[in-house]
C-alpha cells in the first residue's frame, strides 16, 4: 500500500475492531459460564431447600393421588423480567406428581433421578436439578428455562456492544484526526518540495522537526548541498574550459586573417605554421578536458589490479606523440631486474604518467632529457618523472595541481590541466602526486602507489 | 604608430605582432606584467593592447598602474572573459575599449586607431595637411585628390609627422615610430624614407630643420 496515512488508519481501525470483538467474545463466554454457575447453584439450593422443608414437615404435601395439581409455594422475585424463573415439582418415587409450583408443567421436568440435566418440555429447554428423598419417598425437581439464561447473557452483551457502536464514529474521527496531525510534518515537507522550482536547492528547515523525520530531512539537505556543489563545480569548469579555448581560437583566427591579408610568402608560411600549432594545441586541450571530465564522471569503485610498473611506464610512454628520434626521453629499464609489481588502475595511472611526461617535455629545453624511472621504497613504489626545465616557484608548487592553473614558468603549449589530471587520476587509486624542484634545476614529479607483493 | 602588445599566448602574440604590423602599426610585444611595466616606463607608446590573464598578474594591474602615473596612453583590453560585468570592470579600470576573444583582426586595428584618435582629441579619422590626406583605416594617402602609393615605413613616418604637423620631430623619435624592438634600424633609414616621401609628395612638403629634425611645411591660414 502506497499511503502511510491509509495504512495507519486501516491498522488502527482493524486492531481496535479486533480487540473489541475479542473482548465481546471473551465476555460472552465468561458471562455465560458465570450465569450458568450462579443459576445452577440457585437451582441446587432451591431444590435442597424444598427438600429440607419437606423433611422438616414445614410444608406438607398430601402424598396421595389427586393432589397432583396442588401448588406448593411460590417463588417471589423482585426482578420483574425474571419473574417466575424457577419451576418446582415434587414427585413420589413411583412417579406420581404430588405438588408443583404455579408455572411448572404437569409432566416430569426431567427423567434424571438425581443431579443436573437438560430436557425439553413443552417446546422449551429446561435446566433441571433433581433431589431424591428416600425417607419421604419423594423426588424434588427444580428447573428454569434456558431461554431466560440466554436472554440474561445477551442482555449483558447488548449492554456492552451498544455503547461501543455509539462510540465508534467518534473513535473513527479521533483516529483520522490524530493520524492526520501525526503525519503533518511529512505532508508539510512534501508540499514544500513539490512547490519548489527544480533549481531551488536551498536546504529545508530542520528545526522543530520530530526526531523520526529529522534524519531524512538532514540527509536530504546533505544531498541538496552535494548536488549544489557539483553543479557549481561543473559550471565553473565549463566557464573555465570555454575561456581556455577562446585564446587559442583567437590566435588561430588572427593567423588565418594574416594569411588572407598578406601577399608575402614568408608571412603566409609562418601564419599557416602557427595555425597548425594552434589547432594541435586546441585539440590537446580538448582531449585533456575530456580526460578530466571522464575522470570526474567516473565515480565507480576503483578497480585495482597488480601490474608491472616498468611495463606500464613503457606502455604509457609509447602512447605519447614523441619526436621520431625519441632522444629526449629516457626510460630507465627495469626488464633485466625483477619486475616491480604495483596495485593500480592501468588506464588511469597511464593517463597520469602521460600527462607528467608531456608536462616535463613541454617545460624543458629542446636539448635536455626527461628521465622516467621506477623506485622501490618501503612505503610503496615511486614512479618518477624528472626534467631539466625551470621548475616551479615554491609559492606556486601547491597551486599548480589546480585546474587551469598555469604557473609563471609556463610552457607555450600548456593548458593548465596536465597536473590536475595526474592528481585526479592518482587520487582514484589512493596514490599520491608529489612535486619538488631538483637541486640542479628542473622539476621532479613523483607518483607513489602501493606495491603488490614482492616481484618473482 | 607604435603599440605595446601584452599577451602571454605565443600563438596569439605572434598573430597580433604580425597582424597589427600589416595594419600599419609598429608593434612591441611582451608576455608578462613585469615586462609591460618595464616597456611602458622606458618608451612612450601611442596605444596599448592588453590581455587580462597574464602569468604574473592581471592586465588590469598594468592598466591601473599606468593610469595612476597619469599616463593616458589609450588601452584596448583583450580577454576571454567578455561578460558584461567583466567589461564594466575593465572600462572602469581605465581601458578605452574592450574586445572579447576570439576577435577580428581588422576590428581590433580599427578600435586601436579609434582609441588613439580619441586620445589625441581628434574627431576625424583622417589626417589632412597642405593638400595631403592620410587615412589610417585603409592606409591610403592622397595628394590633391590623387592616390599616392607608400611603403609601410613611409606611411608610418608620414603618419607620425602628420599627427603633429606643427612640431619638429627628431630623427631618433622618428626611428622609434617606425621600428619595433626586434627590428634592426638601418643607420640612414629615416633619411632614405624622407627622401622617397619628398619625391612622392613634393620636395617641400617635409622640411629639414638642421640639427633638430623634420617637420611639415607651414600652411598659410
Amino acid at each position: 500500500m502506497k499511503s502511510i496515512r491509509a495504512r495507519l488508519i486501516l491498522i488502527l481501525m482493524g486492531s481496535t475492531g479486533l480487540v473489541w470483538l475479542l473482548a465481546v467474545g471473551w465476555i460472552y463466554l465468561s458471562t455465560q459460564a458465570e450465569v450458568e454457575r450462579v443459576l445452577d447453584a440457585r437451582l441446587m439450593e432451591a431444590a435442597r431447600m424444598v427438600n429440607s422443608l419437606l423433611s422438616d414437615h414445614r410444608i406438607d404435601v398430601g402424598l396421595e393421588e389427586g393432589a397432583a395439581s396442588h401448588v406448593v409455594g411460590e417463588f417471589e422475585h423482585s426482578h420483574r423480567p425474571y419473574e417466575r424463573q424457577l419451576s418446582c415439582q415434587i414427585w413420589t418415587l413411583e412417579g406420581s406428581l404430588v405438588g408443583r409450583s404455579e408455572n411448572a408443567p404437569a409432566t416430569p421436568l426431567s427423567e434424571v433421578v438425581d443431579g443436573f440435566s437438560e430436557t425439553e418440555v413443552g417446546g422449551e429447554r429446561w435446566r433441571v436439578f433433581s433431589v431424591e428423598n428416600q425417607r419421604l419417598n419423594v423426588r424434588v425437581m427444580v428447573g428454569d428455562s434456558l431461554k431466560i439464561r440466554e436472554s440474561l447473557v445477551s442482555d449483558v452483551i447488548t449492554g456492552l456492544v451498544v455503547p461501543a457502536l455509539l462510540i465508534l464514529p467518534f473513535l473513527v474521527g479521533v483516529i483520522l484526526v490524530s493520524v492526520g496531525r501525526g503525519l503533518a510534518p511529512l505532508s508539510d515537507m512534501a508540499e514544500t518540495l513539490t512547490t519548489r522550482p527544480a533549481n531551488d536547492l536551498r536546504p529545508l528547515k530542520a528545526d522543530k522537526l520530530p526526531k523520526e523525520i529529522a534524519p531524512a530531512v538532514n540527509a536530504l539537505n546533505g544531498l541538496f548541498k552535494r548536488v549544489e556543489d557539483a553543479r557549481d563545480r561543473e559550471r565553473s569548469f565549463t566557464a573555465f574550459a570555454a575561456h581556455e579555448l577562446k585564446t587559442p581560437l583567437a590566435g588561430v583566427k588572427t593567423q588565418a586573417q594574416i594569411a588572407l591579408a598578406s601577399d608575402d610568402p614568408a608571412v603566409h608560411a609562418n601564419a599557416l605554421r602557427q595555425i597548425t600549432m594552434g589547432v594541435d594545441r586546441t585539440s590537446r586541450l580538448v582531449k585533456q578536458l575530456l580526460d578530466l571530465a571522464a575522470l570526474e564522471a567516473n565515480d565507480a569503485e576503483s578497480n585495482l589490479q597488480a601490474v608491472s610498473a616498468h611495463a606500464l611506464l613503457n606502455r604509457s610512454v609509447a602512447e605519447l606523440p614523441l619526436p621520431a628520434d625519441g632522444a629526449r626521453l629516457v626510460v630507465e629499464g627495469g626488464e633485466a631486474r625483477a619486475p616491480v609489481m604495483i596495485f593500480a588502475e592501468p588506464h588511469f595511472l597511464s593517463l597520469a604518467l602521460r600527462n607528467l611526461v608531456e608536462n616535463a617535455l613541454n617545460h624543458s629545453p629542446e636539448t635536455s632529457v626527461v628521465e622516467c624511472r621506477v623506485e622501490r621504497e618501503t612505503e610503496g613504489v615511486r614512479l618518477v618523472v624528472q626534467d631539466n626545465g625551470p621548475g616551479i616557484p615554491e609559492d606556486e608548487i601547491l597551486k599548480v595541481v589546480g585546474k587551469f592553473v598555469r604557473g609563471r614558468n609556463r610552457s607555450a603549449t600548456g593548458s593548465g590541466l596536465g597536473l590536475a589530471i595526474a592528481q585526479a587520476a592518482i587520487g582514484r587509486m589512493d596514490g599520491t602526486l608529489a612535486l619538488e624542484n631538483r637541486d640542479g634545476g628542473g622539476l621532479r614529479a613523483v607518483l607513489t602507489v602501493r606495491a603488490a607483493g614482492a616481484g618473482t | 604608430m607604435r603599440l605595446l602588445v601584452v599577451e602571454d599566448d605565443p600563438l596569439l602574440l605572434d598573430g597580433l605582432t604580425v597582424g597589427l604590423g600589416l595594419a600599419g602599426f609598429t608593434v612591441d610585444a611582451v608576455t608578462t606584467c613585469e615586462d609591460a611595466f618595464a616597456a611602458l616606463s622606458a618608451q612612450a607608446y601611442e596605444g596599448v593592447v592588453l590581455d587580462l590573464m597574464l602569468p604574473d598578474g592581471s592586465g588590469l594591474d598594468v592598466l591601473s598602474d599606468l593610469r595612476r602615473r597619469g599616463d593616458a596612453t589609450p588601452a584596448v583590453l583583450l580577454t576571454a572573459r567578455d561578460q558584461v560585468p567583466d567589461r564594466i570592470a575593465g572600462l572602469d579600470a581605465g581601458a578605452d575599449d574592450y574586445l572579447g576573444k576570439p576577435f577580428d583582426l581588422d576590428e581590433l586595428a580599427a578600435r586601436v586607431r579609434a582609441a588613439v584618435r580619441r586620445g589625441k582629441g581628434r574627431s576625424s579619422a583622417t589626417l589632412a595637411w597642405g593638400g595631403v590626406t592620410l587615412d589610417p583605416a585603409n592606409r591610403s594617402v592622397t595628394r590633391d585628390g590623387d592616390l599616392v602609393i607608400l611603403t609601410r615605413r613611409e606611411f608610418a613616418l608620414l603618419a607620425a609627422l602628420m599627427e603633429r604637423p606643427e612640431s619638429i620631430l627628431s630623427k631618433p623619435a622618428l626611428e622609434e615610430t617606425i621600428y619595433g624592438w626586434q627590428e634592426e634600424v638601418e643607420s640612414n633609414a629615416v633619411e632614405v624614407h624622407i627622401h622617397k616621401l619628398r619625391s612622392k609628395l613634393g620636395s617641400d612638403f617635409i622640411r629639414t630643420v638642421r640639427g633638430v629634425g623634420y617637420r611639415l611645411r607651414e600652411v598659410r591660414a
